[in-house]
């Protein structure tokens, strides 16, 4: 098959600007300058392109939200890249930058933005320096900077590091950081293509890294030729990370609508000593967690079909646990993930998030009865719709479906009745929760 | 007060500015220089970035409080963050993890008494694929098991003997 991303798999060093431009590189772009904007964005709304960060909306749709008659507009590379399991834009910025650059700078053109913004998580401390060196590359080259190929159209790409929180991968929370502030998410509406609701209160479109390095290939080879591949609602290719009980463990780019078994079996190489699967996660730590049966393995990969399943594809993060793994340990994991990165802003986050990983604590210690069970569920599922953005609902899911799925693991660690009458010795509370630490910087800000 | 990062990184503070439309958005950069200028996020470091953002101490502190890789107490010369969430776990990260504070003799988040390592269990790296694997003052180190790991704190050890 084609690569649409990771091109380095056929053409070594294409990370290297003489050789992207020696293969097409930065020939959409020349491409797009010589169309309209409104026709830039056509392209992409027929192509199909949905957004790869995890919540799969019509990119091209996305583009024509901002309005035309603002003077001051922004592009928003988001490679912020923190979901649990989740490893492939780092890859596209390690092997395969200048798509990415090109990408953004098609989407700064279709909308009139002079400035782009690409935000990485502060742990990518070497790629973002990396990609600083591109960025130069490709300024120095006349492709970034004041009238770019001699269009009269002028466009600056910076990168913007983090610090270490996963919120700041929800796009509201990312413009607040990027602006200096606390990451946390903020009231919508107006959302960020509005006026008032994007970066420094002008319009702004917000992609996902994988979302915009697709562009420049939509615009060379065609819409047709982007929907050609996959299914109807899902058109293109995706990069799977795999990880977890897998004996080759990786990013693997693929049609749309491969099933979990080919990605699993052929191209992730298996399961360490043919042991069965119990569990998968296909949307890494917030997504609903299916079973190893058959009907789920012969599943294609499509939002629509992981949807059926009662699940999300989202940002395609494929974690696979084997039969020996004990799911309410894995609950308890990802659960005091989302703890930690609660940003402290909701209450019910906030505090459901703590006392989720007090009662799983209470539970992985022996130390729990069978009602803490529907406890956990019960607090879960008060977490659900009431918060300004997905982390609520995302730290809801562990516990909701995977005591759904597996209640017998959770029921295996329960007290007999006279051991639950003991104190609390096996349950250690977390020091110092970083919800109550970034709840308290929240209100160490307001007090200021 | 005299300013010490403004005078001895005009130049990098003059291009961090040039980037942003608002000095406030210079704050996070300038943080991670306040950082590597005096090992930690320390109060001078703050008062440091609250001046040349034009902000309150009290926001600047609340940011370095709200990031994860702000250090708010000095650490190690090598800070070693290691990756214990789902997928790494599910490729032995927490035994690692343990592997690792017991040879160094320390606990989660302690700093050996010669000053050299601060080790720490953090959430997902975005390196799955890799583990077990941990971040040494913000460089990716992967693929690791203890062998490897002994070998790299030996290797550190001499280099900062080397560099007394």
């Amino acid at each position: 098959m084609e690569y649409i991303l990771f091109r380095e798999k056929v053409i070594p060093n294409i990370r290297e600007l003489d050789v992207y431009t020696a293969n097409e590189g930065y020939e959409a772009l020349k491409k797009a300058l010589s169309m309209s904007p409104a026709e830039v964005i056509d392209i992409v709304k027929a192509s199909n392109l949905r957004g790869r960060g995890g919540a799969g909306f019509p990119t091209g749709v996305k583009w024509s939200f901002i309005p035309q008659n603002e003077p001051i507009k922004y592009v928003v590379a988001n490679a912020d890249e923190s979901e649990t399991g989740t490893f492939k834009d780092r890859q596209i910025m390690e092997n395969n930058p200048h798509q990415l650059l090109e990408g953004a700078l098609i989407c700064a053109y279709a909308i009139q933005a002079k400035a782009v913004y690409i935000y990485l998580r502060g742990e990518f401390w070497d790629i973002a320096h990396q990609l600083d060196k591109r960025i130069a590359e490709a300024r120095q080259a006349g492709f970034i900077g004041e009238n770019i190929l001699g269009s009269g159209f002028s466009c600056e790409i910076y990168t913007h590091l983090g610090a270490g929180a996963y919120i700041c991968g929800e796009e509201s929370a990312l413009l607040e950081s990027l602006e200096g502030k606390l990451g946390q998410p903020r009231v919508r509406p107006p959302f960020p293509a509005q006026k008032g609701g994007g970066l420094y209160g002008e319009p702004t479109v917000v992609n996902n890294v994988e979302t915009l390095t697709n562009v420049p290939w939509i615009i060379r080879n065609g819409a047709d030729a982007f929907k050609a591949i996959g299914t109807e609602q899902s058109a293109g290719t995706k990069i799977f990370c795999v990880s977890g009980h897998v004996n080759k463990p990786g990013n693997y780019e693929l049609p749309m609508g491969v099933t979990l078994r080919e990605l699993i079996y052929e191209h992730a190489g298996g399961i360490p000593g043919d042991r069965k699967i119990k569990g998968i996660l296909p949307s890494g730590g917030s997504g609903p967690i299916v079973p190893g049966t058959d009907e789920v393995l012969d599943t294609p990969l499509t939002y629509e079909d992981m949807a059926k399943l009662g699940t999300i594809l989202g940002s395609a993060s494929i974690i696979v646990m084997d039969e020996t793994v004990d799911m309410a340990w894995v609950a308890s994991k990802v659960e005091k993930f989302f703890q930690h990165e609660s940003c402290g802003k909701c209450t019910p986050c906030r505090e459901g998030t703590y006392w989720l990983d007090k009662v799983l604590d209470r539970i992985m210690g022996g130390i729990a009865k069978e009602s803490d069970i529907d406890l956990i569920v019960n607090i879960a599922k008060n977490m659900q719709g009431v918060t300004l953005c997905a982390l609520g609902e995302f730290a809801a899911n562990p516990i909701i479906h995977t005591v759904a799925n597996f209640r017998e693991d959770f029921l295996a660690h329960i007290a007999k009745p006279e051991e639950a009458e003991k104190p609390a010795a096996a349950a250690k509370g977390a020091a110092r929760p970083a919800a109550a630490r970034r709840g308290a910087a929240a209100v160490r800000e307001s007090g200021a | 007060m005299t300013n010490r990062l403004a005078e001895k990184y005009k130049d990098r503070i003059e291009q961090t500015f040039a980037k942003y439309p608002t000095k406030r958005s210079a704050v996070m950069p300038l943080l991670f220089l306040a950082q590597e200028e005096y090992g930690w996020v320390s109060p001078e470091g703050i008062l440091e970035v609250a001046e040349l953002c034009e902000l309150d101490p009290t926001q600047v502190d609340s940011i370095a409080g709200f990031y994860t890789m702000y250090s708010e107490t000095p650490k190690g010369k090598y800070w070693l963050q290691v990756c214990t969430d789902l997928p790494c776990a599910l490729r032995g990260a927490d035994q690692f993890y343990a592997d690792l504070k017991e040879y160094l003799g320390v606990g989660d988040g302690e700093t050996t008494d010669d000053g050299m390592f601060t080790v720490d269990h953090v959430m997902c790296l975005a390196a799955c694929d890799r583990a077990p694997m941990l971040q040494c003052n913000f460089h990716y180190v992967e693929n690791l098991d203890m062998d490897k790991m002994k070998a790299l704190i030996e290797q550190w050890r001499a280099e900062a003997s080397d560099d007394k």
